[in-house]
């Protein structure tokens, strides 16, 4: 009967479509990565990013510009977007608020805030140096920001939440400012990190921030389960036996890793975490294990899509992907508010 | 004729009716008025204060003779030429701010909301950034922020428009529209030569430094025009505040009134915007304070709401110059005692959203 058949929610069937969709994903990621290598201001043919890659020539030009810059940069995209994506997912499970994400939150500018001072102050100028202090930075915004939102009356709605995650980032970007102003050559350094931007890092980035990343993408996909239960709401979560409060707290230091390592490695990139959860929702429904297994392929599929518009759209010259991702991310928002559940929570 | 009410011995306000012949009649309230008075006072006298600081000191009397009558070369073109024109921009645009902070409020019902978190100051910041870095002429580019915070309003108020309004939609909406906005002003002074990427960027907080005689003149015609008309709607306002249903029973035309409103508040916004950037906060703090201390909105209580933010703005300025080992945007000093206060509002926020 048909009728059953559009029923998916659980079963074998429904386990092998989706296995096969995260499989189409990761092909089209494939694609998207190899566009990534191929386009820019100078455009190169799929063989020598190919050979870039296989069968390196140094004499060759094009598979210099492929090796040294391209390929960071790409490697740098799939990290940061998977590691944003499952963010916004965690936080978007353990807030239970569909507006959760780590730039909406100022969880972005924690950790940019805390980096800028890092150079201002002790003059450090390496990742390995400064993502320390952006852990810091973005456990303190987010505890800040969680801690005042969920005061008074009706607990952490999203619009306490999105308000509160607002001024604060308000509040830090104009004491930013307020330090670039001071010291023309911090803002040399950070003014291209600061709107959020993959480009132009070294590879060793990636090798530093790599571990943390791991460690909260791994972590992120073993809570999974636990995330379900605390989807079902934190009384019957409690009810079956969940520690909610000890969930949260481990969900909200994996979230600090990641946003803290991305932010390390490419500056604030907004809206990344908000889209791709509930992009990936559409099609895996409700349950966090296939979500996030999804996010984290569809995260990176998403802004290297965007850095690859960044370098299209105002060729020769580049837009940074958190401009990009902050123009088509902020519609997402809007369109979310305008759901009638969200506004009346 | 006057004649006080009687409200002041059942230990109301005191107030006094005021009748102009049989068209017109006013109702003041003696205590806001008094404090508009002291308000007044206080931005006249810390006006004249901040014209002696410097790294050239001018002393007080200097100061006056320079302004109102002569005095030597040199004291005229610091206190003329260069101290006045900066105080009296921070003045006006502190009054601009917080008096478009007050109707947005007032219009949203809600005490949380201000032009510089919805991004209508977001909407005269991208338009005026865009005309800055094309070489347009300044004399434009009020009129082009002005565009920008009317689009910006009317895109937030379409958008959260879905078979009524609601104060948390229009919220996430507004912040939504100040994110994109922001995107579009980072990427236009991404785009600057390094060596004018500073300036823009103090300008991009809100900054009252390097303002002239020219944008004194805009504010000052702009806010001339402007606050009277919003002192006047501030009545419609009111009747609004009861809800769409009664304020239409009440006889009133209420479409055309709120965009009379919104228009009026996205004015004040775009010539602060346009003379000083986008000076955060106090378009959001001024009329919570202002509500605190001369109660409901009224004609009188909106231009106490103007003077308050007249007299902070200029006191974050003389804190951001003077005070401060550096000199720093009057946008940081704003940011910084703003914030908090808007976080403290937040975290006792009893009202359920």
């Amino acid at each position: 009967m048909s009728g059953v058949a559009t029923l998916p929610a659980t079963g074998a069937r429904w386990r092998l479509a989706l296995g096969t969709g995260l499989l189409c994903a990761l092909g089209l990621l494939v694609v998207v990565a190899l566009l990534s290598l191929r386009i820019g201001s100078v455009g190169i043919a799929t063989r020598d990013a190919i050979d870039a890659l296989f069968n390196y020539d140094p004499n060759s030009y094009n598979q210099t510009v492929v090796r040294s810059l391209r390929l960071p940069r790409t490697i740098i995209g799939l990290g940061v977007g998977s590691a944003l994506a499952v963010a916004g997912a965690m936080m978007q499970a353990t807030t239970r608020n569909p507006l959760a994400d780590p730039s909406i939150l100022g969880v972005n500018s924690g950790a940019a805030f805390a980096i800028v001072n890092a150079i201002f102050f002790f003059g450090l100028t390496h990742p390995y140096q400064y993502v320390w202090f952006a852990f810091l930075g973005a456990g303190i915004a987010s505890a800040l920001v969680y801690s005042i939102a969920s005061a008074g009356r009706g607990g952490a709605t999203p619009v306490k939440l999105a308000l509160a995650g607002a001024v604060v980032t308000a509040l830090l970007g104009s004491w930013i400012t307020a330090l670039l102003l001071l010291d023309e050559q911090t803002l040399d350094t950070v003014r291209f990190w600061l709107a959020g931007s993959i480009a132009g890092r070294p590879i060793e980035v990636f090798w530093m921030v790599l571990p943390f990343m791991a460690t909260g993408l791994v972590g992120g996909l073993l809570l999974a389960r636990q995330l379900n239960v605390m989807n079902l709401g934190e009384d019957t979560a409690r009810a079956l036996g969940m520690h909610t409060g000890r969930l949260r707290l481990v969900s909200a230091l994996l979230v600090v890793l990641m946003t803290g390592a991305a932010v390390s490695a490419a500056g604030p990139i907004g809206f990344v975490g908000l889209a791709v959860p509930h992009i990936v929702r559409v099609f895996t429904g409700p349950d966090y294990r296939w979500i996030l297994a999804y996010c984290i392929v569809v995260g990176p599929l998403l802004l290297l899509s965007a850095d690859i518009a960044g370098r299209v759209i105002t060729r020769p010259a580049e837009l940074q992907v958190g401009i990009v991702t902050a123009m088509c991310g902020a519609p997402f928002l809007i369109a979310i508010a305008r759901q009638r559940r969200v506004a009346s929570l | 004729m006057i004649r006080p009410a009687l409200s002041a011995l059942r230990g109301g306000p005191v107030l006094l009716d005021l009748r102009l012949g049989s068209f017109a009649s006013f109702r003041i309230n003696v205590r806001v008025l008094a404090i508009c008075l002291l308000l007044l006072v206080v931005v006249i006298a810390l006006a004249a204060w901040a014209a002696t600081l410097g790294s050239f000191i001018v002393p007080l009397d200097e100061v006056v003779r320079a302004t109102f009558s002569e005095s030597t070369r040199q004291f005229e073109f610091v206190v003329v030429q260069l101290r006045l024109p900066r105080i009296l921009s921070a003045i006006l645009v502190g009054a601009a701010l917080a008096s478009s902070g007050a109707i947005f409020q007032g219009l949203v019902r809600n005490p949380l909301v201000s032009p510089d978190i919805i991004g209508i100051q977001a909407g005269a910041t991208v338009v005026a950034v865009f005309m800055i870095v094309n070489g347009y002429t300044d004399r434009y580019i009020p009129l082009g922020a002005f565009g920008g915070a009317v689009t910006a309003a009317t895109a937030i108020y379409l958008l959260a428009w879905k078979g009524g309004m609601s104060g948390n939609r229009l919220v996430l909406v507004g912040i939504g529209i100040d994110a994109l906005l922001a995107a579009g002003t980072r990427y236009l002074i991404v785009k600057f030569p390094v060596q004018q990427a500073q300036a823009a960027i103090a300008w991009s907080t809100g900054t009252v430094y390097g303002t002239g005689w020219f944008d004194v003149q805009v504010i000052a015609v702009a806010l001339g025009e402007l606050l009277p008309l919003a002192i006047v709607l501030t009545w419609q306002l009111r009747v609004l505040q009861f809800g769409d249903d009664i304020a239409y029973v009440l006889g009133m035309r209420v479409e055309p009134t709120r965009l009379a409103l919104i228009l009026v508040g996205c004015a004040l916004a775009a010539v602060a915007v346009a003379v000083a950037g986008p000076v955060g906060f106090i378009a959001l703090m001024v009329p919570h304070v202002a509500r605190i201390i001369g109660g409901p909105m009224t004609g009188g209580t909106l231009l106490l709401t103007a003077l308050l933010g007249a007299v902070l703005l200029l006191g974050a300025d003389i804190v951001a110059l003077h005070v401060l080992p550096v000199a720093l945007p009057v946008g940081v000093v704003t940011a910084g005692v703003g914030a908090p206060y808007f976080l403290f509002l937040l975290y006792r926020a009893n009202v359920r959203m």
